[in-house]
């Protein structure tokens, strides 16, 4: 029942990327992008991966909307017709999805019990965590307590980039403004 | 939409919930799925519902950009304060065994510190980035 569920969002997110892929006008665009996030997040809740799937949700379908709808605002709704034939791109990212579905042959199988991730450091994630940390969710102790040092890089990556935005955006704004 | 009725009043009504739930994610990660960054997520979406229906101008108000720019900083500076924190009492960097007698309760102490901390950043990040982008629509418009 799980696998029929997960598949039939995997196909309707395949119909997603199709759509997308032939929309011109932007609006829509942006709205299959949503409905996308959504479709993720509801995969990533079949998978039991809740604390994903609550990102997702709210990044990919919520935050990252409203500032995609944020730029269209700034910029024309219809998409410009491409200046060059799709032929190389398209044999590039070909290739590049056959390398990688060939690197993914050599993979454990999907959820196989014996697969190098599940007997390395998880199962004793899982068996003391709650001793050592006395967390239940053992997603929230991975994240902020054995794995707080990658936790402190990724919140660095955040501030980063914003910092980075804040910079791009308000000089931007400053010359437009020194232009006119 | 500033003047749709309807809007207005559901968002007065939904906002509240939002932030309950945002920190309700926020505390509960321990216990339930979320954490710091889908609470700081959370309570950016409600802050842009309320940009949206209340007009930026009002938001900026609520939230203003200084406070938003140090918010994006304090996170951080919040999270490494734990690693210190740790330093100081004698353990490793990031060590939460010694915030408290009980190594458990420290833990608990670590962990509740820094997903603050992330949420503080992540919601300070969002937020600035739909500010700017936001002023600039309403520049050109």
């Amino acid at each position: 029942m799980e696998t029929l569920i997960v598949n039939t969002l995997l196909s309707l997110m395949v119909v997603a990327v199709v759509v997308l892929a032939r929309t011109r006008n932007l609006f829509a665009v942006i709205v299959l992008f949503g409905l996308y996030s959504f479709l993720m997040a509801t995969v990533m809740v079949a998978l039991d991966a809740v604390d994903v799937a609550m990102t997702e949700a709210a990044v990919g379908a919520g935050i990252s909307t409203v500032l995609m709808l944020g730029a269209l605002h700034l910029c024309r709704s219809e998409e410009a017709k491409p200046a060059h034939k799709p032929w190389l791109p398209l044999a590039v990212t070909a290739a590049t999805g056959l390398v990688l579905v060939y690197g993914t042959l050599e993979l454990p199988a999907f959820s196989d019990p014996a697969a190098p991730i599940h007997t390395h450091v998880a199962p004793r994630y899982l068996e003391d965590g709650p001793r050592e940390t006395g967390i239940p969710n053992v997603v929230t102790a991975v994240l902020a307590s054995y794995r707080g040092f990658d936790t402190l890089g990724e919140t660095t990556v955040v501030f980063t980039a914003g910092a980075g935005i804040i910079a791009l955006l308000r000089r931007r704004r400053r010359n437009s403004r020194d232009g006119t | 939409m500033k003047r749709d009725m309807v809007l207005r009043v559901v968002a007065k009504l939904l906002i509240p919930f939002i932030l309950l739930f945002a920190i309700y994610v926020q505390f509960h990660g321990d216990f339930g799925p979320g954490g710091g960054f889908q609470a700081g997520v959370i309570l950016a979406a409600a802050m842009v519902f309320y940009a949206m229906i209340y007009g930026l101008d009002n938001a900026r108000r609520v939230l203003p950009d200084w406070l938003v720019e140090s918010m994006l900083a304090a996170g951080v500076l919040l999270y490494l304060g734990v690693g210190f924190a740790g330093l100081l009492l004698g353990g490793n960097f990031l060590d939460y065994f010694v915030l408290d007698r009980d190594p458990v309760a420290g833990q608990h102490r670590g962990v509740f510190w820094i997903e603050l901390g992330v949420a503080i950043t992540v919601c300070g990040v969002m937020l600035k980035i739909f500010y700017l982008f936001a002023a600039r629509g309403q520049d050109e418009a």
